[in-house]
């Protein structure tokens, strides 16, 4: 038995020693990232989908053995993964992805986080101490993430760094022109105040100058109660909100409520690539994004 | 109470931070560094609170079945249950430490006030490369499904009768694991562990090595919404001398059985997990069960209370079990669960006398129970459950409810799948 499970494991490493840059993404952004800069000569694996909430993952038979595979993780990062991803790095006997490695990437790392808490405690709901880890919903973060992730795929995998260097320009050169586009078509929305689910679009709300005047969640993680929506109900009458916004993996129960009550529209964005089947890379995540807030607009 | 072993844990620990695991990449900077309880140290204290209601007031012992664990069941009323406190941290970037105290009312008939056990304590290696772990110290085997699993991971209030009859509770014990995971996409994972600890179903042997297990695990996805894991396991101890079961009455005299032979057991576990779109916190569906089957040869003994051997048989004992269960989460906090628990027995003996001496013999009943539980999380920390089980452990049903409050204060990392 176990001669026979160490030639298939045999069998199977040489079938993985000639190919790409293993890459376990933790999320579908940093998959369509890695893809974007390092095309063919990476292979990216996304844990999650569109349609999870990252938060709440379990470090699946699946996950453990992809994670045991990869050369590169790349994750959010400011403890969004908390509770599944250091189980995946202590289940997975892989030395390259552990803390402290260059194979270990944090994306929430390469930029400047927003609601740094000054303290945490349990009273606050799920808090995150290092500060709000939903960056991917800011263009000019992406960028910058870009940057750093092609340089770490080009000091792990060095004999394609300049592959990953070209990669990232020309991801950089499409980006910015794509994001000039968002930023004009969206110039409308500076200072529209809006209802959100969860804090997961206060780096959207940067970017677009959205006001977030309320969460559906009395606390971070907290699922929406009746008491905290009728507060907001009542909040609404004194600071009106144009939308409410909760994104594709949420429960749309309370948004739908409250946009009954209020009589405002609700809008589901995609967080994330794969939220919804237009957003299918981090350019058409875009495009929907800023497509679904501005249709909206009354 | 095992505090006798814990030397031979601290012996084991010392060993696996010897130098050679140090040496690479440790300063003692280093090491004071990481031995700030700041740092990377994380505690974590777990409390239950259980109310404990019954219909008959019958030993549940399940007759055929040997005894030797160390049964903690719920006692009747209102008590403190089963408490853990939980430290675990960083030795250095390839080694981490854990230790779990579990603090519980004494068992019935051993008094009152609180007792406290050293459940596990061990290093274990993180990130050694090439899909191998190494753990040392005092731990859970990975045997079976539930084995590995604290008493505040499990879906039911109390554990499967066949883990109870096959460990008595908990399988940790003293020794060394080694771990393996292929590098392939469906999880294949092979392990063997080596246990000097004298735990039951094992005992005092000639050998530094009281019980061994061989483990295979296998596991993948379908699709996004569905994900599962089986796993096979084999656990045997050679040459054991004189494995003491509860003393039985019998007729005014007290003897006390003990078993000197062979012991295995074989075991197979299947787990399915349904969550729509993988997203498992709106609405989940969770079914695992698992079988085990040990098989005993040697002699029992009967041994009077003056040490000397009144009878002796030659004996075979045959005992098998398992549970199936099917948790499901209807909506966000709240979940609905129910078991089937079965034991068969089917132990043999040159003389049937003193196989019915020892409480050995199974007297033609099937142990069985059902179990129905529904439980609310409101938070990741606290947890109530309300359970009723129908008992026919005995052939006398016994019906039981439990409410159960657990609450959870610091961090002590997340559950496995």
């Amino acid at each position: 038995m176990k001669r026979i499970l160490l030639s298939f494991s045999l069998l199977c490493s040489n079938a993985l020693a000639h190919a790409d840059l293993n890459i376990f993404a933790c999320e579908p952004e940093w998959g369509s990232l890695a893809q974007a800069i390092g095309s063919n000569k990476v292979t990216a694996y996304n844990a999650t989908t569109g349609l999870q909430d990252p938060h709440h993952i379990e470090a699946r038979p699946s996950l453990i053995a992809q994670a045991r595979q990869a050369d590169l993780l790349v994750c959010t990062g400011a403890e969004l993964e908390i509770g599944w991803l250091p189980l995946l790095l202590e289940k997975s006997g892989n030395a390259v992805i552990q803390p402290g490695k260059p194979g270990h990437f944090m994306a929430a790392e390469q930029v400047q986080l927003l609601d740094i808490p000054a303290k945490v405690d349990r009273s606050m709901g799920d808090v995150h101490a290092d500060g709000n880890p939903h960056i991917q919903t800011d263009p000019r973060r992406i960028v910058q993430v870009a940057k750093a992730l092609a340089e770490r795929m080009a000091q792990l995998d060095t004999a394609n760094a300049a592959h990953y260097q070209q990669g990232y320009a020309q991801f950089n050169n499409r980006w910015q022109t794509a994001m000039q586009g968002w930023q004009q078509q969206a110039a409308g929305l500076r200072g529209t105040p809006v209802v959100v689910h969860h804090k997961s679009w206060v780096y959207l709300q940067d970017w677009l100058g959205l006001q977030a005047v309320a969460t559906l969640e009395p606390k971070p993680g907290i699922p929406p109660t009746t008491a905290h929506l009728t507060s907001v109900l009542q909040q609404l009458q004194t600071t009106p909100a144009k939308f409410v916004i909760h994104s594709a993996y949420e429960n749309p129960k309370s948004a739908q409520w409250l946009s009954g009550k209020a009589e405002i529209p609700v809008i589901m964005l995609p967080s994330t690539v794969g939220g919804t089947p237009a957003a299918n890379d981090l350019f058409k995540l875009f495009d929907d994004i800023i497509n679904r807030l501005t249709s909206s607009r009354t | 109470m095992r505090h006798t072993h814990l030397p031979l844990t601290i012996a084991i620990t010392a060993i696996l931070t010897a130098p050679s695991i140090w040496a690479e990449t440790s300063t003692d900077a280093q090491v004071k560094n990481a031995l700030k309880p700041s740092a990377n140290w994380q505690g974590s204290l777990i409390l239950e609170g259980a109310y404990f209601d019954r219909s008959t007031d019958a030993d549940l012992h399940v007759e055929g079945m040997p005894t030797g664990g160390h049964n903690h069941g719920f006692k009747e009323g209102l008590h403190t249950g089963h408490n853990e406190l939980v430290v675990s941290g960083k030795l250095s970037d390839k080694l981490k430490a854990r230790a779990t105290t579990a603090i519980t009312e004494k068992p019935e008939g051993e008094g009152n006030g609180l007792e406290a056990e050293l459940e596990e304590a061990f290093v274990e290696t993180q990130g050694l490369g090439n899909g191998v772990t190494i753990k040392a110290g005092r731990f859970h085997s990975d045997l079976g499904y539930l084995s590995g699993k604290h008493n505040h991971e499990w879906d039911f209030a109390d554990t499967p009768l066949v883990y109870q009859g096959m460990f008595g509770e908990h399988t940790n014990d003293d020794g060394v694991q080694l771990s393996y995971i292929a590098p392939t996409k469906q999880l294949l994972q092979v392990g063997t562990e080596v246990f000097a600890g004298e735990k039951f179903p094992s005992g005092k042997t000639d050998k530094t090595i009281s019980a061994a297990t061989l483990y295979a695990k296998t596991g993948g996805d379908i699709g996004t919404d569905h994900s599962w894991q089986a796993g096979i396991g084999h656990w045997q101890a050679n040459d054991i001398r004189d494995r003491s079961s509860a003393a039985h009455n019998h007729a005014g005299a007290t003897e006390t059985p003990r078993f000197s032979g062979n012991s295995k057991i074989n075991t197979i576990n299947a787990t399915y997990k349904w969550a729509p779109n993988g997203n498992a916190k709106e609405r989940n569906l969770k079914l695992q069960a698992e079988y085990f089957r040990r098989n005993e040869s040697g002699t029992v003994d009967m041994v009077e209370g003056d040490g000397t051997i009144a009878e002796t048989t030659g004996y075979k004992g045959k005992q098998s079990g398992w549970y199936t269960q099917a948790i499901y989460q209807f909506k966000p906090h709240w979940r609905v669960g129910v078991r089937h628990d079965r034991l068969k027995i089917n132990n043999s003996a040159d003389d049937k006398d003193v196989l019915e001496e020892a409480g050995l013999h199974s007297a033609g009943h099937t142990p069985k129970r059902n179990s129905l539980m529904l439980d609310y999380t409101p938070r990741e920390y606290s947890r109530w459950r309300l359970q009723f089980n129908e008992d026919k452990s005995t052939p006398e049903t016994d019906k039981q409810v439990i409410l159960q409050y657990t609450h959870s204060f610091g961090s002590h990392g997340a559950h496995g799948f």
